[in-house]
């Protein structure tokens, strides 16, 4: 039972940051459609952002949030300037394609100004642990998952109601539709990106957190894939749910059956569910024959 | 070629692979090229010159599928693994004789390839992208760990006999590279011919149908299945090719060889080069293949104005490499190939724009 709870928080923690990293590939996939390969490295640029402000130049945590949270806005709307827009109405291929190029480029920017050592940063979150139902559950683990599911909660809200998130999911619904209606595109797919940027800058402070601050924090990206394909490429609850099923698969396997198999077993469901259910359990179905 | 382009009078010349006189000099001035290098080069420059000549052969073999037929696979590493060990093993512990176990190794990974490319029949696209993604990391697994280690014996790595074929050996470090050169060039002329020629048969045409519009390819008559199929099993055949080469020149395999980053590299070299052309191919494979050469020599050459090049070498190519995909992809899409088209017709319509 002890084991199971651990297993179940570790595996909750695990799932949470994945679905806020794939929930900013979800967002850049339904607004502009294109696939980011880029997401691992979105989350380790904004892990490096976060360290630089807090660690190097000794802001206060709060400032350091803000500081982080700007410069991955910045980092979203200059690739979409720069980099993506001239791609609008390429083929599949060259799109993919570019942000794979951007995904090497931006771990070689990161390792060119930090080397690959290890990066000391202080631990944000609390490390003592506490006793669910006899298992010792390191309190971070705990917070978070909090975390996450406020940051989602946040996004979730900001779909439903505000101004910005609805004309969101107009463009990804008609980007026609939603011109005619006076939505500005342009700034709907800077926003995609500024977004994504944040949530990954999120997901990578909270990782490194956990974990630490290295060149591994883009290894994490990849398996955003998985997430997406099973909550289905263009779904905003998929993403949680798809994380939280991933993540405690990930754990799950690691526990009950072998810790090497943990890599690996993400990528068989992967398969798996593009041979049985290509969009996934929440995704939209296009019907369109192959 | 005149000026107004060329004009066919008859289905014949159409299907010629070349029309003018032009062409005939270039293939001249390519084969005087490919014979003058070993007697220029050094041993160094002549290892780079077979890495190059392999990673044509892959590269002909990923523009197959991803250029002509429009099916993006990024499981490029796990062929060439598939190819790599199944020749070593066929060759140092079955005691097959090694070209024998090359061709096996071919067949063999064009089978792996089709099985692979099956999810290619429901899915498209950016589906299929992640599908290969996926298959890449699995067959990355599985040579990595378990399988891995019973094929190694649990080293991790296999050591490769020299290669013999026919009582003749590759001889020692002073004439290595010039052996090789003559079978890897030799290969890889012969991969260039035969995707050359792939492109003006019926199946060939059938693939570049499928690409362009599959829905349209199917109503003309275009057996869907079985293109989409034996475009994975003939570029898997290529790529089996390279695989295997490079275990038996390289004399050793290890999963490191066949990661994720090698199907991106390979990628990479059809993207530059230009996709859905063989020559393309060609230039992309030299290109991708020296530009990390390159930017080293450039660094030790400026190290003692800009020293951060050198103590950051790794970075700075791997900066490089993405970024060249980049500007690539967006200033011409269409890679190397087009750009030496375009830079042929300014000289032809000169002084006209076109």
């Amino acid at each position: 039972m002890s084991q199971f709870v651990s297993m179940l928080a570790y595996g909750l923690a695990d799932g949470a940051i994945l679905a806020l990293a794939a929930l900013g590939f979800v967002l850049i996939y339904k607004a502009t459609s294109v696939i980011n390969f880029a997401q691992g490295e979105f989350l380790l640029v904004g892990a490096y952002m976060f360290y630089t402000a807090f660690v190097v130049l000794r802001l206060p945590l709060l400032l350091a949030v803000v500081v982080g949270v700007v410069v991955a806005t910045v980092i979203g709307v200059l690739v979409e300037r720069l980099i993506l827009r001239p791609m609008i109405g390429e083929s599949p291929i060259s799109i993919i394609m570019v942000t794979i190029g951007l995904s090497s480029l931006l771990r070689a920017l990161v390792q060119m100004f930090y080397g690959t050592s290890v990066k000391p940063m202080p631990k944000i979150l609390p490390t003592g642990s506490v006793d669910i139902l006899g298992a010792t559950v390191p309190l971070n683990r705990l917070l978070v998952i909090v975390v996450a599911a406020v940051v989602l909660t946040a996004f979730t809200i900001f779909f439903r109601r505000s101004r910005h998130g609805i004309a969101m999911r107009a463009v990804a619904d008609d980007q026609q539709a939603a011109m005619t209606m006076g939505i500005s595109v342009r700034r709907i797919f800077a926003m995609a990106w500024a977004l994504a940027g944040v949530s990954a800058l999120i997901a990578g402070v909270l990782l490194a957190d956990i974990s630490a601050v290295d060149q591994n924090l883009a290894a994490f990206g990849l398996l955003v894939f998985p997430v997406v394909i099973l909550g289905g490429l263009d779904s905003v609850p998929g993403t949680i749910v798809g994380g939280i099923i991933i993540g405690l698969l990930k754990q799950g396997t690691a526990v009950y059956w072998e810790p090497g198999l943990a890599t690996v077993v993400p990528y068989v469901v992967l398969v798996l569910i593009l041979l049985v259910k290509p969009y996934g359990l929440f995704g939209e179905t296009r019907i369109e024959r192959v | 070629m005149t000026a107004t382009g060329i004009h066919h009078r008859s289905y014949v010349s159409e299907l010629r692979l070349r029309a003018t006189r032009a062409e005939y000099v270039r293939l001249a001035l390519m084969g005087v090229l490919l014979v003058v290098v070993p007697f220029v080069l050094d041993n160094y420059w002549m290892s780079i010159a077979n890495t190059i000549l392999i990673a044509v052969i892959g590269a002909v073999g990923l523009n197959i599928l991803v250029g002509y037929t429009g099916q993006i696979s990024l499981g490029q590493g796990g062929f060439l693994a598939v190819g790599a060990y199944t020749s070593v093993i066929l060759s140092d512990r079955m005691g097959l004789p090694t070209p024998l176990s090359i061709a096996f190794a071919v067949v063999f990974t064009a089978v792996i390839g089709t099985f692979f490319g099956l999810p290619g029949l429901r899915l498209k696209g950016l589906y299929l992208a992640i599908a290969t993604l996926a298959s890449q990391q699995i067959i990355e697994f599985l040579i990595r760990r378990d399988i891995g280690d019973f094929l190694t014996g649990g080293l991790g790595y296999i050591n490769v006999e020299r290669f013999s074929f026919l009582g003749f050996q590759v001889g020692g470090r002073d004439v290595f590279e010039r052996q090789w050169y003559v079978i890897l060039a030799i290969l890889a002329i012969l991969a260039v011919m035969a995707g050359r020629n792939l492109f003006r048969t019926g199946l060939g045409r059938s693939f570049m149908a499928v690409r362009d519009q599959d829905i349209a390819a199917e109503a003309i008559g275009v057996n869907l299945t079985r293109a989409k199929l034996t475009a994975f099993a003939v570029s898997s055949g290529f790529v089996g090719l390279a695989g295997a080469l490079t275990a038996h020149y390289s004399e050793v395999v290890s999963w490191e060889k066949f990661t994720l980053e090698v199907s991106i590299l390979y990628l990479a070299m059809i993207i530059v080069g230009g996709l859905g052309s063989i020559a393309g191919s060609v230039y992309g494979a030299i290109f991708m293949t020296l530009l990390p050469v390159v930017i080293r020599n450039v660094a030790n050459a400026l190290d003692s104005v800009v020293p951060f090049l050198g103590d950051q070498l790794p970075a700075v190519q791997n900066a490089t490499f993405g970024l060249v995909i980049i500007l690539f992809l967006i200033i011409e899409p269409r890679g190397l190939n087009r750009l030496w088209e375009r830079i042929k017709e300014f000289f032809r319509f000169w002084p006209f724009r076109y």
